[in-house]
């Protein structure tokens, strides 16, 4: 037989004798990937969800009031400056947008909730949510609204009553409101839960709106229309009480508000680099004590012929085996806490593949950062001293 | 990574028997060890002090010498010294033909892979079984699987723990530490063997034992040892004894009968 001797794999079998010192490193390692992986999740669902409304609208360009910030800072404008833009070369049509948070009362225990109200023209397509086509029409009707199913269980339970096929009349600002539909659209950080109704019937139900009064302009474009250059004419002609941008534009927004406007962003982002930290820390102390026990016999290795880049190459595997033995069930307890956060919460909490490859990717550089602080006392071993 | 290139790896351990002689600069042209006005220091400025004094030495290939003196006399600095362990300061030491005086790290590093070490505590990794500590010491050779194996087997057999192989040190006792010690420092085939009071941790029968095991070893191996100890009893296994006394070495003839 000619195969040579296969090498030793020294930093696992290190690693493997201090059973203690090993689960305490994977432990510590986990609980950092769990903190990094919730902190994502969490601003991820933020940004997701703040900006799904946004994504739904039927229309390359949207309008909104110049001193509109967000759906939660919002300011209204006449649906004039709409029509005025429909006369621009390239529109095909334009739709207004009611919004507002109205007095939901939860019939089964009397409790008033907010909920963020959509009123839109039931004639035209104006949101691309399933549940919302499906049921349009049915808005022609007087004091009927679709429900949201991804809502939070405050508001009573309205899907399962609806799915099992019961007649739901509720409470909305002391009128009776038949629930027709349900829809899907995520709470956010700002929203608990959405109700679609039309126009009018918003107008009924927040009496305190005045009618032509609108939030939100959504505007489509003949197939092929230069949306730039439909954009440059619509700001030429229209006052500056009002603003347009494409839907992407929109969405952007949204998230810079909440960024800059909104503690949020940033509190998430610290909490990934406070959990780094942590996490480095752990490995840290962890290598810094292995490689002090075994400096002994480092130095032995030493004598024996073994050059420093050997010594190195153990200590920098022991720190890579670390994180991913870390990693492993850091992600499987992460991904269980999304799915509960999920349920407990409606926020969307996805995991996505190019979360996992960059905590993994943190987590390493994490353990081999320590590993480096860690080698310098490698240079302690000497070998002369061991006689 | 390579044993077999600046420091060659043909162990004169299977005597050549080719009609042509060895080519100019084989090693076995060399003595094992060569050691000229050797001088050495420890500490800076005021403190500096010296510790040997015009070391004048030959070792011959095969010899097994011991080397004795009073505590502090620098019998372990000289040792370190030829283990490339140490750097060289004033004078000249060769190992097996390479000069050590102003040797890069290096070089010093691949001038040990030609010396087996045996210590005075057995310095045994302890995350590793006996035989993976012997195994350790073929990492950096170039070896084939089954031979490595083959080796290892044998020489832990030779050193009587062929009942012990994956044991861990923590489960062993004193001698038989030091024996794996001694089959690591062996397994490798070494040209020289460098052991500082190995039995100093042993008591009188497992001492004497490990070094009639280290002996016998070595001369089947055709390898030369040096043996700092301060037990008389073993001074008889010597070919040549050497006594130092601070610093330098002399010549004691009470001694030297001893080994006669
Ligand atoms: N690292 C060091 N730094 C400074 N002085 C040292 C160092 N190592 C040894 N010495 C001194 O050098 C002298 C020689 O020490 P060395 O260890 O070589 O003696 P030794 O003959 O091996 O003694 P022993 O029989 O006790 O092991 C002693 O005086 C010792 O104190
Ligand atoms: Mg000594």
């Amino acid at each position: 037989m000619t195969q040579k001797k296969k090498p030793l794999f020294l930093s696992w079998l290190q690693l493997r004798k201090e059973r203690a010192r090993l689960l305490v490193a994977i432990a510590g390692i986990s609980f950092a990937d769990v903190l990094m992986f919730l902190q994502m999740g969490f601003r991820g669902a933020l940004f997701s969800s703040a900006v799904e409304f946004h994504h739904s609208l039927n229309g390359e360009i949207v309008m909104l009031s110049s001193r509109s910030r967000s759906l939660i800072s919002l300011d209204r404008f006449t649906e004039r400056r709409l029509y005025q833009a429909a006369g621009v070369t390239g529109v095909a049509s334009v739709s207004p947008i009611y919004l507002n948070t109205i007095q939901w009362r939860n019939l089964d225990n009397k409790e008033i909730w907010e909920i963020y109200a959509i009123g839109i023209n039931p004639e035209h397509q104006v949101l691309n949510i399933p549940g919302v086509e499906a049921n349009r029409e049915q808005l022609r009707q007087p004091d009927t609204a679709l429900f949201n199913l991804g809502s939070r269980q405050e508001f009573g339970a309205i899907a399962q009553q609806f799915k099992a096929g019961e007649t739901i009349i509720t409470e909305i600002d002391e009128r009776q409101v038949q629930i027709r539909g349900l829809f899907k659209l995520s709470p956010t950080f700002g929203i608990n839960a959405y109700l679609i109704t039309s126009d009018i019937n918003f107008l009924r139900m927040a009496d305190f709106r005045q009618g032509g009064l609108i939030d939100v302009g959504v505007i489509k474009l003949n197939p092929g229309a230069d949306v730039e250059a439909v954009l440059a004419e619509m700001r030429s002609r229209l006052p500056d009480d009002v603003k347009v941008m494409t839907r992407e534009d929109y969405a952007t927004a949204e998230v810079a508000f909440w960024n800059a406007s909104t503690p949020v962003g940033y509190t998430f982002d610290l909490g990934v680099v406070i959990a780094f930290i942590v996490g480095a820390v752990i490995v840290y102390q962890i290598l810094y004590s292995d490689v002090t026990d075994h400096l002994p016999e480092y130095a032995t290795l030493k004598a024996m012929g073994f050059r420093d880049r050997y010594l190195l190459m153990v200590v920098f595997q022991e720190s890579v085996i670390l994180a991913i033995l870390g990693f492993i069930p850091g992600t499987a307890i992460a991904l269980g806490i999304y799915r509960i956060t999920n349920l407990a919460t409606m926020l969307p909490m996805a995991m996505d593949l190019g979360r996992i490859v960059f905590v993994l990717i943190l987590t390493i550089l994490m353990s081999s950062f320590s590993a480096a602080m860690a080698m310098r006392k490698l240079q302690a071993a000497d070998p002369a001293d061991i006689f | 990574m390579n044993p077999s290139d600046s420091m060659g790896y043909a162990a004169p351990t299977h005597p050549t028997n080719s009609p042509t002689p060895p080519p100019p600069h084989s090693l076995s042209m060399y003595p094992a060890i060569s050691i000229r006005q050797l001088n050495h220091y420890y500490g800076h400025g005021p403190l500096k002090k010296q510790v040997l004094f015009n070391i004048n030495l030959d070792i011959n290939r095969g010899e097994i010498i011991i080397l004795t003196g009073p505590s502090g006399s620098g019998k372990t600095t000289l040792l370190t010294l030829m283990g490339g362990l140490r750097s060289v300061q004033a004078g000249n030491l060769s190992i097996l033909g390479q000069e050590l005086l102003h040797a890069t790290k290096e070089q010093m590093t691949l001038a040990r892979r030609n010396i087996g070490f045996i210590f005075q505590a057995h310095n045994l990794l302890n995350f590793l079984t006996a035989y993976q500590n012997v195994e350790m010491a073929l990492e950096i050779q170039d070896i084939t699987a089954a031979e490595a194996d083959t080796r290892i087997r044998t020489v832990l057999s030779a050193v009587g723990l062929e009942h012990r192989i994956d044991y861990y040190p923590s489960g062993l006792s004193g001698g038989q530490k030091q024996r794996v010690a001694i089959a690591r420092a062996l397994v490798s085939q070494p040209k020289i063997i460098l052991a500082d009071e190995p039995t100093a941790a042993l008591d009188k029968k497992s001492g004497r034992d490990v070094v009639e095991i280290m002996e016998n070893l070595a001369r089947k191996q055709g390898c030369t040892i040096l043996l700092v100890t301060h037990d008389n009893r073993i001074l008889d296994l010597a070919d040549r004894i050497i006594y130092m006394e601070d610093g330098s070495l002399v010549s004691r003839s009470d001694v030297a009968a001893i080994a006669q």
